[in-house]
């Protein structure tokens, strides 16, 4: 007997409100909870380059007071039952997402819309959320693990292009941010037509709509602005940089590439070809070679982000001093064999099945749910997306993985940043990577 | 607060038979997605190590994943994610456990790869090689962040006898000297049916599943599992401080107290206690860390947060089998210094010590406390979870009796286990005390390791 999930879907219930916010309901009755997932358009792209970590800045403080109650308030109406916000941000979204009750989703709605359409930054707030992100900043500036995926970053993007920078912005930066600038980019941002939010429990799905419909429905705003964003440098030659942190035991390698947008139709190739290179069972051929193979590291792996703009591909990896050319010679050879051979057939079958097999997984918990619903709605996949993706990797041939890989994979014109008890050897940049 | 006949946490329908090898086996019928969850425990951690083997729970741990007489080592990989599957393990101070989560049609694949991880794991000489300098890899990594290094260093100062004293990941001169024969001595010892918990929870039919399981299981013989007894620790006569002053960006403050273990009927009062400082965690330690606690209304984010002292604060108060610690760790802003900071969360816990809770902080502390219970329990693999842990420290029978626990915990219980565990001669505060870097020169040795739960691979 097949569950409903098996047969249908997800099929949630969806409804654009008058002033455009865009709701996602869905049902799902594993416990007397509902996740609420508030995603607005307000990530860290859109720190204006004199700011950064303005859109950081903002997840740290919209929380902290609204038109009508203290950040005290607030807190105590979550709180007292049992409720935590987690406000996150990443380079494209600002999200909102905590769970509830059942009994509580409307006076939880009720608090969410509040902070997201009347926060007031209140300045001795601002002042004490201040101290505590420069605090960050410094944690992160002895992090080799930080360092090494940010440098990656500005690496690739250069330091105009908003992946480039840092999203929590620098100590300096964050000194001048003053709540008129967090006043501006909220108004700039946070607008009915910025917001999807998804819900996800044991409510049916029209009275989480119609919920969701008396908290936002009287709020109007035109739509936001779309981003502008330029193009990523492009990659003519190896890049190296070297970040000794000569007090860390340990060294971390970022390694990466820039790839594709989510939208452009190869995207599916990629997806398997970034599983089979460093994701697949314990990280993919990187891992068989690097941990299995070799006993280097304890975590090696590769993710892909492919977004609005051509994403990183990143591979990442924790190694001892004395291993760090050994474990970058590795990398350069499974990427060179990679692009040169592409990926044998039984490796394919096995991504594939994986990637297929797992969406249940993906799909157990309300939060899992919510999240997976929150990334449709971003790239406008459609509501039946669950549902095509077997047919979507289905189709990806051999060569298509092959021709991904070819298209980006060049040990050549790598980035490549190490964050640790590490000097540069004088023969790291002239080390030769295999030819691809 | 539920509706009649709602099944938010349905632990009273766990079905549970022991095989006649002693393998203790719990089965629970969840059909809300199409997936099962297969947990096996073992009553084996870092607590049960003697001198010169620290570190070998974990390390057998990574060679049961090395392929066994029926499984070729080669045959390893894809082997669970053939179904879509997700598969890890865990070691800490009282257990070592091993889990596959895939859809329901694996399940006699799941409980294959458990049978022969029980009896069968190879443990080839070059394999525990190649597994030492990834256990090095992984202790290092931890050593990078401040934080575990200072939690570490804290433990093996706040107990000076009991075994929960030494990091699970161990000491980095055992993992240097333990050989092939150390590591498959202690993986015979303690991997036997009558030493594990067996859990299956997801949408599988329960006779069916008890067949394959007496299949799997049944002809596994059982060992002699005599335990070393342990140490008791003796009690603290005086305050104790550690100060770790390494180069670093940021100021840690950490203060350890003795604290009961889940057997312990003060446990709970001591749990409410945590949520009303640092906001509720609940009971699931492998749920837990998703979800951040409840905090800004909490005693210490308010004094210390709020305050201007530090950018965290947390209280950690886990289920352990014996007395563990309790403790309270501080991030300190830029600019404050570990003196105010240590300062002001003192202050706080002495006030609670002299004053307890009031009405209205019990009231919202149970409120997260039961929501946590909740929220834990969303998923096959968090459900299956709670009841091999439980099993394994305590019994699984308080899994479901972890609401009424938290309920009948009144103020004055709360106001005695404040007045009792938050006594000067009781606790060791340790110190993160950052230094500038030196001009040049190499990084000093260290032997750092988290003393939290250390897992297969990241999640």
């Amino acid at each position: 007997m097949k569950t409903t999930i098996e047969q249908r879907g997800l099929a949630p219930a969806r409804s654009v409100l008058d002033n455009g916010v865009r709701v996602i309901a869905k049902h799902a009755g594993a416990t007397p909870a509902v996740t609420i997932h508030a995603s607005f358009e307000a990530g860290t792209i859109f720190d204006p380059p004199t700011e950064p970590g303005l859109s950081h800045f903002v997840s740290r403080t919209i929380d902290r007071g609204t038109a009508t109650y203290t950040a005290e308030q607030i807190a105590d109406r979550l709180e007292n039952r049992g409720i935590s916000l987690a406000i996150t941000v990443n380079r494209q979204a600002l999200s909102l997402v905590c769970t509830c009750l059942v009994e509580d989703l409307d006076s939880t709605l009720a608090t969410v819309a509040d902070v997201v359409t009347h926060p007031a930054f209140p300045d001795p707030e601002v002042e004490t959320r201040r101290g505590e992100i420069i605090t960050m900043i410094r944690q992160d500036e002895d992090n080799p693990a930080a360092m090494a995926s940010e440098g990656l970053l500005s690496l690739l993007y250069g330091d105009v292009h908003p992946y480039g920078r840092r999203p929590r912005g620098s100590v300096e930066s964050v000194e001048r941010i003053t709540p008129s600038s967090l006043q501006a980019f909220h108004a700039a941002r946070f607008r009915p037509g910025s917001l999807s939010l998804v819900m996800v429990g044991d409510v049916e799905t029209g009275r989480a709509i119609d919920s969701a419909t008396r908290v936002f429905s009287a709020w109007t705003a035109p739509p936001p602005a779309a981003p502008e964003l330029p193009a990523a440098p492009p990659a003519r030659e190896r890049r190296v940089r070297v970040i000794p942190m000569m007090n860390k035991a340990q060294a971390d390698i970022a390694y990466g590439f820039v790839t594709i947008v989510r939208a452009d139709p190869a995207f599916y190739a990629y997806w398997l070809m970034n599983n089979i290179l460093g994701e697949y069972a314990i990280g993919g051929r990187l891992g068989d070679s690097i941990r299995e193979r070799q006993g280097m590291a304890y975590y090696v792996y590769s993710a892909m982000d492919a977004s609005i703009v051509p994403g990183p591909l990143l591979i990442r990896a924790g190694v001892n001093p004395a291993n760090v050319e050994r474990a970058l010679a590795s990398i350069d050879e499974e990427v060179a064999r990679m692009a040169n051979d592409g990926p044998a057939d039984q490796e394919l079958a096995e991504s594939r099945q994986y990637l297929i097999g797992s969406l249940p997984r993906r799909l157990e918990t309300n939060v899992g749910i919510a999240n997976f619903l929150q990334m449709v709605a971003f790239f406008d996949l459609g509501m039946d997306f669950d549902l095509r993706v077997p047919d979507l990797l289905g189709r990806v041939t051999r060569e298509d993985v092959h021709a991904a890989a070819r298209a980006v994979l060049d040990p050549a014109k790598a980035a490549v940043v190490i964050a640790g008890p590490y000097r540069e050897p004088s023969n790291l940049r002239t080390l030769e990577p295999p030819n691809v | 607060m539920y509706p009649e006949g709602a099944t938010y946490n349905a632990n009273v329908d766990v079905y549970e038979e022991v095989l006649d090898n002693g393998l203790r086996v719990l089965v629970q019928e969840v059909r809300t997605a199409p997936l099962a969850s297969v947990w096996c425990w073992y009553r084996v951690g870092s607590k049960d190590e003697g001198p010169g083997l620290t570190g070998v729970s974990h390390w057998v741990e990574h060679m049961n994943f090395k392929g066994t007489t029926n499984i070729p080592r080669d045959k390893v990989k894809g082997i669970i994610e053939q179904f879509g599957g997700y598969w890890n393990g865990y070691t800490w101070v009282d257990q070592t456990t091993y889990t596959e989560t895939a859809t329901r049609d694996a399940l006699d694949r799941m409980l294959f790869i458990e049978s022969e991880r029980m009896a069968n794991c190879l443990y080839d000489p070059a394999d525990c090689e190649s597994e030492r300098t990834v256990i090095i890899s992984e202790l290092q990594g931890g050593e990078n962040d401040p934080d575990q290094l200072l939690d570490q260093e804290l433990t093996a100062t706040a107990l000076r006898a009991h075994p929960y004293r030494h990091p699970t990941i161990g000491w980095l001169s055992d993992l240097q000297t333990m050989t092939r024969d150390d590591l498959y001595g202690y993986y015979r010892r303690h991997y036997v049916p009558n030493n594990a918990t067996l859990v299956i929870v997801g949408d599988v039919d329960r006779k069916d599943t008890m067949r394959q399981v007496a299949e799997r299981f049944g002809g596994i013989v059982p060992g002699d599992v005599a335990k070393v007894p342990h140490t008791r620790e003796p009690e603290q006569l005086g305050e104790r401080r550690v100060i770790v002053a390494r180069e670093g960006t940021t100021a840690y403050l950490k203060i350890g107290y003795h604290a009961p273990s889940v057997n312990d009927p003060d446990f709970f009062p001591l749990l409410v206690l945590d949520a009303v400082l640092t906001g509720a965690k609940g009971l699931n330690l492998w749920a837990s860390f998703r979800t951040p606690p409840p905090q800004r209304s909490a005693r210490l984010y308010r004094a210390l947060v709020d305050g201007g002292f530090a950018s965290a604060v947390n209280g950690g108060l886990v289920p352990t089998e014996q007395p563990f610690l309790y403790t309270i760790s501080v991030t300190a802003t830029e600019g404050s210094s570990l003196v105010s900071v240590e300062e002001a969360t003192l202050a706080q816990l002495d006030a609670v010590r002299r004053h307890g809770i009031t009405e209205h902080e019990l009231d919202k502390a149970k409120n997260q406390l039961r929501a946590r219970l909740v929220f834990e329990g969303d998923s096959i693999s968090n459900i299956a979870h709670q009841l091999g842990y439980f099993e394994t420290v305590a019994t699984w029978r308080l899994v479901p009796s972890l609401r009424e626990r938290i309920d009948a915990v009144t103020l004055q219980q709360v106001g005695d286990a404040a007045a009792t565990c938050f006594k000067t001669t009781n606790r060791t505060i340790g110190w993160f005390d950052p230094q500038a870097p030196a001009d040049e020169g190499a990084a000093p040795e260290g032997e750092g390791a988290s003393s939290g739960p250390v897992s297969f691979h990241r999640q």
